[in-house]
């Protein structure tokens, strides 16, 4: 057996065996140990290098407030999870696990000189080193830094494992099954409540399951825990969730839970999911989290071996684990004494307890000097010896006076407790400081909750069964379910929670005494932060990072108060606290994913076309939540050669094209023309039924919003289009006007962006495709001239058929309900095929309209353009009385001359294709910060002119069409001449057939 | 995650709704008879208020329809909700979750 583990006693089963592994080394331990307790019942202490100073360190505590023993659990190459504590892990047969942050070993670590650097890294080093010289910091400083950052190592593969969500309501959550929580559950359950009882263990007893002298209703408090479960998982109304941790409290009793599911089997089932994340609904919370130790701040108070006193008590009564042999207690409550009580009688030798009272005089210190053991009042533990484990600890008055070395191997300190209120304090509760608790304890309640037991301060197992069958009944009364009556049960047991010591201990030095040990932040760096001028707990926070390591300072933060308090001269209370926040312990990416990952990371949008274009070879490309057809190469072809290909088809044959992810708003109504009058710059009242007109969306600054075609399909009905990416917004600022600014118009809005499919048909032959398949309509140039909409049928389906052009060719987009989409594709594609018919996707629907001069809006257009400066100040309707945007356009810089206007530029080479964003200067060797006049919004190469094309943003740019302008690249300057905005057929003659 | 009661819907998760900023200003009748600071006072200045603040809401993901709310924009809770076009009410009511 191993050499720490007690010849009996503790929740484990020693006729179990398990095998495990610890940077190599294969280990036994036992069903119902944790990784931690099993290294201890082995004698391995030193577990980890600080983060800082890469000092050994050891396990300090037994439960979720573990700083130091974080190990890398792997199962395999890609479920390896870093930073996992060491007392939260149930050991599983060939369980591995290795240390962290230590090179080459946990042993001999290189990174130790950090330890002897220490006097040069103080808190707050890195704001005053690494700035000279300056090119050191790319080439040197930044590499070193990050290679040496962190604890962890991140996995780099994918987690394999699944994560799933689950929601639910309930009258009653209770966070805690210690005491407390197992009476308030049992009370608001018989009450007639709907009760979910959660507790991060993997056994619920809370504090119980370390008790081995108290009593409840006669019984042992085990026992009394055993039989309270089994009653409440008999109990219809109760739903048990062991291994979950409740660590998120939001708005309106919405409770995050993390579920650990299969994180302690040797062999999980492929059918579990690894965890479940609750968000749980809750009419009211019962919170009895517990209360956490405190360690003592000392010299050297961090050496592997020294825990927190009732985390020893708890390893040797719950795991049957010694953590030393010949242990000193560090102590200013009573509590320790029964830590040192239980170790004796497990059969270790108390050497001493260490009191920092005068005059304690408890029930408890009375047992202890009855049993023997050395009690040494108005003393304290003032520096500790022994590298890779403590093995003597320095006792001194109080009062002054050289300091004896007492020899140990263990050492074990209590500085009192701090009830756990993060949870209380997620709710945005307040807080208030106890003076005779010398805890902050909950005070006011902002949502319907209530603390009960240690949480709140009180201590002891009578007191805790009383306050939560209390709270228990308050809270399934005011969930509607009053009629319990809590019960008072008859406990024995120790009240020995209250009283401590915060900051460091008297007559002690600060150098080394450390008060955060995850993030080694001693209490000599706190007083450093008051000398640099910190003030603020918040300050002092962020300067040290004492409690912004992953335990959020559960063991650090009322010492740092302390010390700080001290250091400032103000009471705590004046200095305040710093703000919990969730998670209350780490929650894995996976479950905070849950099920949205990979397909299912984000909606995709697809068109009724899009099967078709992907069975065409086509590449896609992301436009918002919409796949996009991006262009359909063939055999050898990139993308400029497709582009290349597809462009030159559309000018000279036909080409056809999936517009169906454009906005489309109906809106109709007697007053649908006075609300497009008042939405759009346009003037709408004189489009006629069965005609088209480019309409411009402005917002009330008079930038451009959005822009699209729109159809009058009757007196009362018009068919808006706006962008791919603007339709939901379009829609979402009518609705605004309409319901709150206008709320007389009668008029309506509907989307029906996913009702129409839209097929373009555009090019020299696109009647001739078309033609054929219409039914009911006169298509002819003179009946159905550019920029016309009329219903008719096309391949039999009832369509509206609009002739627009965003190519500059002859042009007509198919609008059809979308189930019939594809095969009114495939009709129009087989019609087109004596023609050539090409598919194109939207790069070269890109640089069709750039040869064209047609804006996109958000590409050429950036929010702070007006509709003149992007080209299009004829849109604008010249007598309408408002719209939205007028007012604003009217400002006298909307008309300045220097105003960034659209234009056109050619690179004189004739060759080389712009990158979007290059800037444009006048004079390309000015010294740096150069001018800058304007950048490249749209840069193609144009197949159709055989040279490269560009349009821009420029400053008094359509004075300076003609001029020459530079844009400086990294390779050299580009020289361009400013043109205007259109390349191809500026008349318009493409059109006119 | 607030519950936030529309009016129209009854209380719903805060992810189904977006904000519309402060509520109660008009749109000016005759923008153009306006100088340029009474239009940037329009299109820019807020109350900004530590307290309760009268603002507009749209229930986005729901009925679509836009209300009002007073909210304290100190501890994020509303206050009340009210129909849109209705005047802010001078006492609030009991909080309405």
């Amino acid at each position: 057996m191993s050499a720490f583990r007690t010849a009996s006693g503790g929740r484990i089963d020693r006729a179990r065996p398990l095998r495990f592994s610890f940077d190599g080394r294969t280990l036994h331990g036992v069903q119902g140990d944790t990784l931690a307790s099993a290294l201890l019942a082995n004698g391995v202490h030193l577990v980890g290098r600080s983060f800082k100073y890469h000092r050994p360190r050891g396990i300090l505590s037994a439960g979720a407030d573990e700083p130091n023993a974080l190990v890398n659990l792997s199962r395999d190459t890609a479920r390896s999870t870093p930073n996992v504590r060491a007392t939260m892990i149930e050991l599983y047969q060939d369980l591995k696990a290795v240390s962290q942050n230590r090179y080459p070993s946990l042993a001999f670590d290189v990174g130790a000189i950090s330890n002897l650097l220490s006097p040069l890294l103080p808190a707050g080093f890195y704001y005053k080193t690494f700035k000279w010289p300056a090119s050191w910091w790319k080439k040197v400083y930044e590499p070193a830094i990050r290679a040496s950052a962190g604890l962890g190592r991140a996995p780099t593969l994918p987690d394999p494992d699944r994560y799933v969500p689950r929601w639910a309501h309930c009258d009653v959550l209770v966070v805690g099954a210690g005491p407390a929580g197992l009476a308030a559950a049992l009370v608001a359950a018989d009450a007639g409540a709907q009760v979910i009882l959660c507790d991060e263990q993997n056994e619920f007893g809370g504090s119980l399951l370390a008790e081995t002298t108290a009593t409840i209703e006669g019984k042992s408090a085990q026992t009394w825990a055993a039989e309270t479960v089994a009653a409440l998982q008999k109990h219809p109304r109760v739903t048990l969730l062991p291994r979950t941790t409740a660590f998120g409290y939001s708005a309106h009793n919405m409770i995050g839970l993390s579920e650990r599911v299969t994180d302690h089997l040797a062999a999980p089932s492929a059918n579990l999911p690894r965890e479940r994340l609750w968000q749980v609904r809750v009419r009211e919370v019962v919170l009895a989290t517990g209360a956490l130790e405190r360690p003592l701040v000392f010299p050297h108070n961090d050496r592997p071996g020294i825990l927190l006193a009732d985390a020893a008590r708890t390893y040797a009564n719950r795991y049957g684990v010694l953590p030393g042999k010949r242990v000193v207690v560090a102590t200013a409550n009573d509590s320790a004494y029964r830590a040192a009580l239980d170790l004796h009688a497990a059969g270790a030798t108390v050497a001493a307890i260490a009191d920092i009272r005068p005059d304690p005089d408890g029930a408890l210190v009375a047992q202890a000097r009855a049993a023997g053991i050395p009690v040494r009042t108005a003393t304290s533990v003032v520096r500790t010896g022994g590298s890779k484990r403590v093995s003597w600890a320095a006792l001194a008055a109080v009062a002054g006076g050289s300091p004896e070395a007492v020899p140990c191997d263990a050492v074990l300190m209590s500085g009192g407790w701090t009830p756990s209120v993060h949870l209380f304090s997620q709710s945005r509760g307040k807080l208030r400081f106890d003076a005779d608790q010398q805890a902050y304890i909950p005070d006011v309640s902002v949502e319907r909750e209530r603390s009960a037991g240690a949480c709140r301060g009180v201590f002891g197992i009578a007191a805790a069964l009383a306050d939560g069958a209390a709270a228990g009944e308050a809270a399934a009364k005011a969930a509607g379910h009053g009629g319990a009556k809590a019960q008072t049960l008859p406990a024995t047991g120790d009240a020995a929670g209250a009283g401590g010591w915060l900051g460091l201990v008297p007559n002690a030095a600060a150098t080394k005494a450390f008060v955060d040990f995850q993030n080694d932040v001693t209490a000599k760096d706190v007083k450093l932060a008051v000398r640099e001028g910190m003030r603020s707990i918040e300050h002092i926070k962020r300067y040290t990072t004492t409690g912004m390591a992953t335990d959020q300072g559960k063991t650090s933060n009322l010492n740092a108060l302390g010390v700080a308090s001290a250091a400032l001269q103000t009471p705590i209370p004046q200095i305040g606290h710093t703000t919990f926040r969730s998670p209350y312990t780490p929650v894995t990416f996976g479950a905070l994913a849950g099920l949205s990952r990979d397909d299912l990371f984000e909606p995709v949008r697809a068109t009724p076309i899009h099967a078709w274009a992907a069975e065409h070879g086509a590449a896609f490309e992301d436009v918002g939540m919409w796949k996009r057809a991006h262009f359909f190469p063939r055999a050898g072809e990139d993308l400029h050669a497709a582009v290349n290909r597809e462009c030159v088809a559309v000018r000279r044959s036909v080409g056809i094209f999936d517009a169906s992810t454009l906005g489309k708003i109906e809106i109709v109504g007697p007053d649908a023309a006075e609300f497009l009058n008042r939405m759009y710059v346009n003037a709408w009242t004189k489009l006629g039924v069965g005609r088209c007109r480019y309409g411009i969306l402005c917002r009330e600054d008079g930038f451009v919003r959005d822009d699209g075609v729109v159809g009058r399909i009757a007196a009362d009905r018009f068919h808006v289009t706006t962008t791919t990416g603007g339709a939901a917004g379009v829609l979402a600022m009518m609705e605004d006007y309409l319901q709150t600014e206008w709320p007389d118009l009668d008029v309506w809005l509907t989307s029906t962006t996913e009702q129409f499919a839209v097929i373009a048909i555009q090019g020299p032959k696109a009647r001739e495709v078309i033609a054929p398949l219409v039914e009911g309509l006169d298509i002819s140039r003179e009946h159905f001239p550019h920029m016309s909409v009329a219903e008719c049928k096309v391949a039999g389906v009832p369509a509206r058929l609009f002739r627009v052009s965003f190519s500059g060719e002859l042009g007509f987009e198919v609008n059809v309900p979308a189930d019939y989409g594809r095969a009114v594709w495939e009709a129009l594609y087989a019609s087109g095929h004596q023609h050539g018919i090409t598919p194109y996707g939207t790069e070269t629907m890109h640089v069709l309209r750039a040869e064209k001069g047609f804006i996109i809006v958000g590409q050429d257009t950036d929010g702070t353009n007006t509709p003149d400066d992007a080209g299009v100040g004829w849109a604008v309707a010249k007598s309408k009385r408002d719209f939205v945007g007028k007012r604003s356009l009217a400002r006298a810089s909307m008309s300045n001359p220097a105003r960034k206007q659209l234009v056109g530029l050619m690179t004189v080479d004739g060759k080389t294709v712009l990158e979007e964003g290059a800037q444009l200067v006048e004079n390309p060797n000015q010294p740096v910060p150069m001018t800058l006049l304007g950048h490249v919004t749209s840069s193609y190469f144009s197949a159709s002119l055989g040279h490269p094309i560009a349009l821009a943003m420029l400053s008094g740019g359509r004075a300076r069409i003609g001029s020459t302008l530079h844009v400086p690249m990294p390779g050299g300057a580009i020289t361009v001449r400013v043109t205007k905005p259109v390349f191809y057929d500026p008349e318009g003659a493409r059109l006119d057939v | 995650m607030l519950l936030i009661a529309c009016p129209y819907c009854g209380e719903r998760p805060e992810i189904e709704f977006s904000y519309g900023g402060e509520a109660h200003i008009a749109r000016p009748a005759d923008p153009s008879a306006l100088t340029d600071d009474q239009w940037a006072e329009y299109l820019y200045m807020r109350t900004n208020p530590k307290g309760t603040h009268s603002e507009r809401w749209r229930h986005a993901n729901g009925c679509g329809r836009f209300f009002n709310a007073v909210r304290d924009t100190v501890s994020d809770f509303f206050v009340v909700t009210y129909k849109s076009g209705e005047p802010r009410p001078d006492l609030p009511v009991k909080r309405v979750v």
